[in-house]
């Protein structure tokens, strides 16, 4: 079982720091899994994007064309990475910034009010969060107590209120999911 | 079981060496290997090592010559149009048997090219580069846990043999994170460095050089070196291989590339046809004898590269006509997707 995970949005947005989470969370689960980011040219507000695979067996390829999962941040990656997303897949989508429709027809989707949620918590940066924790919810690819184990392990000592802003993020995430705020659209 | 942790490659480089008592670093930045000289910026003071960015990459690769002169295990790293201007120093590095390791995380050419990922530089690594009959150790691993072990394992072959040892990685490796074990370097026996500039109080001075002019002398030098690397090409030998005996069709590639090859050789098994792997480790000494062994006529390979067709030569040479070998590449930065080469793969059978 092999899961790819495309994640998109622009810089500041901490993409790369959400692969990096799902990730560390993917190997606390004892799976192989591979982080790949975008690289070079990334400033600020300019776009970001990284990919994960999840995999029981070593990770083959980690750079993906296709993939299972797609998560957008923005509307520019909407646009940008929406026709690469597997037939059947899921896309999960930032409503809050993403005010137009998807196109495809022949993929789950879902629409997450992350920068909303996450002013209502008090930290505007925790939407990366809210975002991981309706990917917990709506799938079974990792399970939320070890996120919050990988979070404990990412972020610096000094730094545990960080910790818990992100965690509350993740319930609040997982929340919309389970009371259909989260709306497949 | 030793903790898992989450490192990019590059950093998994510098960690490596770190861990193998390198104490001497030197390097001049360049996409898509730039977290080795900050990482080594950070580093290399915490444990009385020195790190130099230096002006330029020739400056930077003539330092390590020097650092290495003196008996310090020595690294540079660049990519690609850097790896390109520090071949004479490899060369003189080569020509003066001195030990150092150099990585490169290749990205497109020629030229400036692009940053991402590619295996363009394969001749270069392992059919000189640089001027003159010399060969470098070229290890070629294919995910990070690999980077970390054989970037140890270059600092002791590279003293062993009193030769240049390179890691030829790309792009995609460097900048990816993966789960590393970070296992514990132990420094195996070798020889010790009479041969270093280390003030020659007491004893005949040490001489480094590359320059022969006394007629003869240099063909003698030469020969020397060459009986080394027949040394390597019957002990250095690394390659994997998976499911070569009962397959009609065998795919040969290498670091990156070899990963998105596996991905597509791994589905074509479950589809039930009968393809192997071949992974060369190290590209030089190339593992010439094991694929010379599995080829006959009722086998074929398919050799896959991030380049227009380098190392199928050396396969071919291998193989020595008594199987077809046909190739696929990518160049100019382009990785193949697992679904593209499953593809490919599958026309061949």
């Amino acid at each position: 079982m092999e899961t790819k995970i495309i994640i998109a949005g622009f810089g500041g947005q901490g993409i790369l720091f959400l692969g990096k989470v799902i990730a560390q969370t993917a190997m606390l689960e004892g799976r192989s899994v591979t982080w790949f980011p975008s690289y070079g040219a990334e400033i600020r507000g300019g776009t970001a994007n990284c990919t994960v695979v999840i995999s029981d067996k070593m990770v083959g390829s980690p750079v993906v064309r296709n993939p299972d999962v797609l998560i957008v941040m923005n509307e520019a990656s909407l646009d940008r990475f929406e026709e690469r997303l597997k037939p059947g897949g899921l896309l999960i989508m930032n409503t809050s910034l993403i005010k137009k429709s998807h196109r495809r027809k022949d993929i789950d989707v879902i629409g997450i009010p992350a920068n909303e949620a996450a002013d209502h918590l008090g930290d505007a940066r925790s939407a990366n969060m809210v975002v991981f924790g309706a990917l917990i919810a709506k799938t079974n690819i990792i399970s939320q107590g070890s996120a919050f184990n990988a979070l404990r392990e990412i972020i610096p000592a000094h730094r545990q209120d960080a910790c818990r802003i992100n965690e509350a993020a993740i319930k609040k995430g997982v929340e919309l999911i389970d009371n259909k705020e989260g709306k497949d659209l | 079981m030793e903790k898992k942790i989450l490192m990019k490659g590059n950093e998994a480089v510098a960690e490596a060496a770190i861990n193998a008592r390198c104490r001497f670093y030197a390097g001049y930045p360049i996409t898509p290997q730039n977290e080795i000289p900050e990482y080594m910026a950070r580093r290399m003071p915490e444990v009385g090592g020195i790190f130099i960015q230096a002006e330029s990459e020739l400056a930077a690769i003539n330092m390590v010559y020097g650092a290495s002169a003196a008996g310090a295990r020595a690294m540079t790293s660049s990519s690609s149009p850097g790896i390109s201007l520090k071949q004479e120093g490899i060369s003189y590095l080569a020509g003066a048997e001195l030990p150092a390791v150099i990585v490169n995380m290749q990205r497109g050419g020629p030229g400036l090219g692009n940053i991402s990922g590619s295996q363009a530089d394969y001749f270069q690594a392992v059919k000189g580069g640089g001027h003159g009959d010399y060969k470098l150790l070229v290890y070629a691993p294919y995910n990070v846990q690999e980077l970390w072990d054989l970037t140890m394992k270059a600092f002791d072959k590279a003293d062993e043999y009193r030769n240049p040892v390179m890691i030829l990685g790309d792009g995609v490796l460097g900048q990816m994170m993966e789960p590393l074990i970070q296992t514990e370097y132990i420094m195996p026996e070798l020889p010790p460095k009479q041969w270093a500039l280390t003030g020659c109080e007491g004893r005949q001075p040490n001489v480094i050089k590359s320059l022969y002019m006394r007629e003869g002398a240099l063909e003698e030098r030469n020969l020397v070196l060459k009986v080394k690397y027949d040394h390597m090409k019957g002990k250095e030998v690394m390659y994997e291989a998976i499911n070569t005996d009962d397959a009609a069709l065998i795919v040969v590639a290498f670091g990156i590339a070899s990963r998105v090859a596996l991905s597509a050789v791994r589905r074509l098994g479950n589809d039930g046809c009968r393809v192997g792997f071949f992974r060369p480790i190290t590209l030089f000494p190339f593992p010439e004898k094991p694929l010379s062994f599995i080829a006959g006529p009722d086998k074929r390979f398919l050799t896959i590269e991030m380049n227009l067709g380098q190392m199928v030569e050396d396969v071919r040479l291998s193989v020595n006509g008594r199987s077809e070998v046909l190739f696929y590449g990518r160049s100019g930065g382009a990785i193949p997707t697992p679904e593209e080469l499953y593809g490919v793969i599958k026309k061949a059978l």
